[in-house]
């Protein structure tokens, strides 16, 4: 087979002599069942399959494998292992989650956000989100809880 | 499959049962437990099949001798938090610590009534059913104490997970007396008394979802997350026109790409298409991703039939006709054309919504595995047992052998209430005898939907010289659901029409409600709010379009248009109340009117101060038993674009069981309804759906959401009503009458995209 790629998911080595062209969503899910990154939409439209590469919030489902040599990869089964992200708290206090499908790509994407904007206004959290859909509707309490996270030691 | 199990404890409830532990409720539990070699449940001893009618519980509940309690939660979830909501309910009854309490997920089984979680009727159908099985248990628990003690029951009572002799201050934990209460015989109902009020724990207060920290940390599972080993993944080329057929079919180089094992024809539909698979080719293969790649190599010829004629364009215009001549009188009073001859005051206005797709965040997915005779199911539904009706009937073996294990849903919105996909993954688990798993992709979803029926509405009014209508005409032509049904329904059934038409509340001496034919060319289902959507938007954008002609403010036009409290009067009319007696739930103008006047002064309508381009727009509705009314503030910019800065909601929804949950279904509501108003349309050309993902067909985000939704409860003694979907109905109207107010431009048509709100225009 083709070149083998070899990266990080969650701390750990892994490698892949597959289709190249495979998004990373469906290595993650199918093969190595970390099935809290979600398929929403397959082109990168909705954010349902959000993941951080190198500390960045990329769309697994448009990262081909070929993309993430030599990367580190996390997804949201690595948040809060060690007791919750603060962002995973402010979820849970302001009761942010509805069916909860969209919400660990929202995480994920909330947690890059901070990072960049560690204070942000309303028009950085609409920049920030707005790839995310909800479905549900829940936005008015992911605004919230982003800017209370804002106020924890992150 | 541990993941999966977490889902379906079903075979734990077995074993618990078989452990002396108490399980009440037994005789209507699944028949798995009614086979249980245990002696210890308690079955329906002694009742009779009347006791058996009248107390008709549906709900599960069991101690186990370490004190955890187990219920039963036989709705889906969804996002609406009824799995928590209902054991919250009964915990309560039980005194039972929340703590201690875990939840178990029903599978799809008759004994447990209605399973089909829509209509926004899990609470009022089975508040009661859940509280006395709560309660029953207590009482139980608290004889078993009392004989323990030698004392008489009435001396004890429970406090939390306890069980105490007051006198002498002796105590026992529910674990501890677990056994002993599962020796004894069910109470019957009326040896059973609810708690009061005033002594509920969680009621009215509200828990947050059971699932809540697996929502925040990836681990819980839907239906997307289902994994047996050895399954197939399968992506399936659905006819492009509803009803077609495949002419022929060449799979070779799908069968060439990497991971494909193989593909399979599924046989179309036999009309009406109901739940039934589409028909179509899958292509089976080891990943996911290799499906979606050999489905994009096959090459297939159709034969679409007679849809293919199908033009949305062209088909709007012979609905508009059709809402233009007299149609089915559907309700009526006086005279409505000799109102309208008498007079040369008469206004008139047409109301167009087009065909929506639900678009959950999770597309339709289901894992099947057929095996000796059996299937289970895995799979994101609102409807379990529909699931065991249509695998069995596709698969010809008895709905016992279908085992539908209900995972959690990533959304549903009435979607997953129709289980075509389910009965995909057990044909073709069926064909292939390994577990399948059909995965649809999100253009599946968008093209292969049952959508909410694109509706035109017509409506005319004589108006006295204050303005005030004499005489009023609303007439609605759509595609009804039932369509799917029978090929050959036409005209709205009356629970649909009930749905924000036949209840037309306002006291208009001649009145009539009509409701013209309509084909349907695609499936047609139920969606959130359904038949309400465009009912709702076609009277709350007319009565405020007769506010503005009468030069009134519409909020006290629209208080006149309610006119004091009365109950409407269905005598002779076909009104089905959303499945509930007009006894226990009738329609109070009343009430509809106090939310109106309610949401007025939360709003500060009229009093607050706008910027230029803004405007406040306000709608009342009563769907699904519950009142509803809200005012949007909206801002348009210069180019058209639109702002939502707040939203007030005021809800009578009778007894909140879970008010801060029932708050963000109305914070929901109001998203769900900007995404209507917004983009919401769904068309076709020569039968195919010309949308495909969240590019053609937008749904709101955060940037383009209402930014505050303010939602108020009103306290109320009133039965509980539904709360999932009343709040989408008035929303759309109100920011429709909000950018009437802004712009001067009255939204006839959704969705708002086919209108340009600039300055420019």
């Amino acid at each position: 087979m083709a070149n083998t790629i070899k990266f990080k998911v969650n701390g750990e080595a892994h490698s892949f002599d597959g289709e190249p062209d495979m998004p990373l969503l469906w290595y993650l899910r199918d093969s190595l069942g970390l099935t809290g990154t979600k398929f929403g939409c397959g082109i990168g439209l909705c954010g349902a399959c959000t993941i951080h590469k190198n500390g960045d919030a990329v769309r697994a489902c448009i990262t081909p494998m070929s993309a993430v040599a030599g990367a580190e990869i996390r997804t949201i089964e690595d948040i809060g292992t060690n007791g919750l992200h603060p962002v995973q708290r402010m979820w849970m206090k302001f009761n942010v989650p509805q069916c909860g499908y969209c919400q660990s790509g929202q995480i994920m994407q909330a947690i890059a956000l901070l990072r960049s904007k560690p204070k942000p206004t309303d028009e950085d959290i609409d920049d920030g989100m707005a790839a995310n859909i909800c479905r549900c509707g829940t936005y008015q309490r992911i605004r919230a809880a982003i800017k209370a996270a804002a106020q924890e030691p992150l | 499959m541990s993941a999966i199990e977490n889902v379906s404890r079903r075979w734990f409830l077995k074993g618990l049962a078989g452990a002396g532990a108490l399980v009440l409720g037994a005789h209507y539990a699944p028949g798995i437990l009614l086979r249980s070699e245990s002696g210890n449940m308690r079955t329906d001893d002694g009742r009779t099949d009347a006791d058996n009618a009248t107390f008709n519980p549906n709900v599960f509940v069991g101690v186990e001798t370490n004190g955890t309690v187990w219920i039963v939660a036989h709705r889906s979830e969804m996002g609406t938090v009824i799995r928590t909501t209902l054991p919250m309910v009964l915990a309560d009854e039980l005194d039972a610590d929340w703590k201690r309490v875990k939840i178990d997920q029903a599978i799809g089984d008759p004994q447990y009534g209605d399973q089909n979680t829509d209509g926004s009727h899990s609470v009022r159908s089975f508040f009661d059913v859940v509280r006395l099985s709560g309660a029953t248990a207590r009482v139980m628990l608290i004889q078993a104490a009392a004989q323990r003690w030698g004392v008489p029951a009435s001396e004890c009572r429970t406090e939390l997970h306890l069980v105490v002799h007051s006198s002498s201050g002796r105590r026992l934990g529910y674990g501890e007396l677990a056994t002993a209460a599962s020796k004894l015989p069910v109470p019957k109902k009326d040896e059973v008394q609810l708690k009061s009020k005033s002594a509920w724990r969680y009621v009215g207060k509200g828990m947050t979802s059971y699932d809540l920290s697996e929502l925040v940390t990836g681990k819980a599972v839907y239906g997307m997350d289902a994994h047996l080993d050895g399954m197939l993944f399968a992506s399936i080329e659905h006819p492009p026109v509803l009803g077609g057929k495949i002419k022929t079919v060449d799979n070779a180089d799908a069968l060439k790409v990497s991971g494909v094992s193989q593909t399979i024809v599924i046989d179309p539909f036999k009309p009406p298409p109901a739940f039934q698979p589409l028909g179509g080719v899958a292509v089976l293969a080891n990943s996911t991703w290799a499906a979606f790649q050999g489905r994009k190599k096959l090459k297939i010829e159709w034969d679409n039939g007679p849809n293919e004629t199908y033009d949305s364009d062209q088909y709007k215009k012979e609905l508009q006709e059709t809402a233009r001549k007299p149609a089915k009188l559907i309700r009526g009073q006086g005279d409505v054309d000799q109102a309208f001859g008498s007079t040369a005051n008469t206004f008139e206005g047409e109301y167009y919504v087009p065909l929506l797709a639900h678009a959950p965040m999770e597309p339709m997915v289901a894992l099947a595995e057929f095996k000796d005779g059996k299937v289970h199911a895995w799979a994101p539904t609102q409807n379990p047992q529909a699931v065991q009706a249509i695998v069995s009937s596709e698969l010809g073996i008895s709905k016992a052998d279908v085992i539908c294990h209900v995972t959690l849903l990533g959304g549903g919105f009435g979607r997953k209430s129709k289980p075509d996909y389910v009965a995909e993954a057990a044909v073709l688990s069926h064909k292939v005898g390994r577990p399948v798993k059909v995965v649809w992709t999100r253009e599946d979803d968008i093209q292969f939907d049952y959508y909410n029926a694109v509706a035109a509405m017509y409506m005319k009014a004589a108006l006295d010289s204050n303005g005030k209508p004499v005489a009023w005409l609303q007439r609605s032509v759509f595609p009804p659901i039932t369509s799917i049904f029978d090929v050959n329904a036409v005209y709205g059934d009356p629970p649909h029409l009930a749905q924000g038409w036949t209840d037309m509340p306002y006291d208009i001496p001649n009145l009539r409600i009509e409701n013209g034919p309509a084909k349907a060319h695609v499936r047609i289902g139920w969606l959130r709010s359904v038949a309400n959507i465009y009912h709702g938007f076609a009277v709350q954008t007319f009565s405020d379009e007769l506010a503005h002609r009468a030069g009134r403010d519409p909020a006290e036009y629209l208080l006149e248009l309610i006119g004091p409290p009365r109950t409407i009067d269905f005598k002779g009319v076909d009104y089905p109340n959303y499945g509930a007696s007009l006894e226990t739930y009738p329609w109070e103008t009343g009430r509809l009117r106090r939310v109106t006047e309610m949401v007025i002064e939360k709003s500060g309508w009229g009093k607050r101060k706008l910027g230029k381009g803004a405007g406040l727009g306000i709608a009342a509705h009563r769907s699904f038993l519950t009142y509803v009314a809200t005012v949007v503030e909206v801002e348009v910019s210069d180019d058209g674009d639109i702002r939502i800065p707040r939203v007030d909601t005021v809800v009578d929804a009778g007894l909140v069981v879970n008010p801060e949950v029932t708050k963000a279904q109305f914070e929901g509501a109001a998203v769900f309804g900007t995404s209507v108003a917004r983009s919401g349309e769904i068309t076709a050309k020569k039968g195919v759906i010309e949308q495909t993902n969240f590019d053609s067909y937008p749904v709101a985000r955060i940037n383009e959401a209402p930014y505050q939704t303010n939602v108020y409860l009103v306290e109320s003694d009133a039965p509980p009503a539904g709360v999932g979907e009343p709040g989408v109905p008035p929303f759309i109207p109100a920011l429709c009458n909000a950018i009437y107010v802004a712009t001067g431009k009255r939204i006839r048509e959704l969705p708002l995209s086919r209108t340009n709100l600039g300055k420019q225009s």
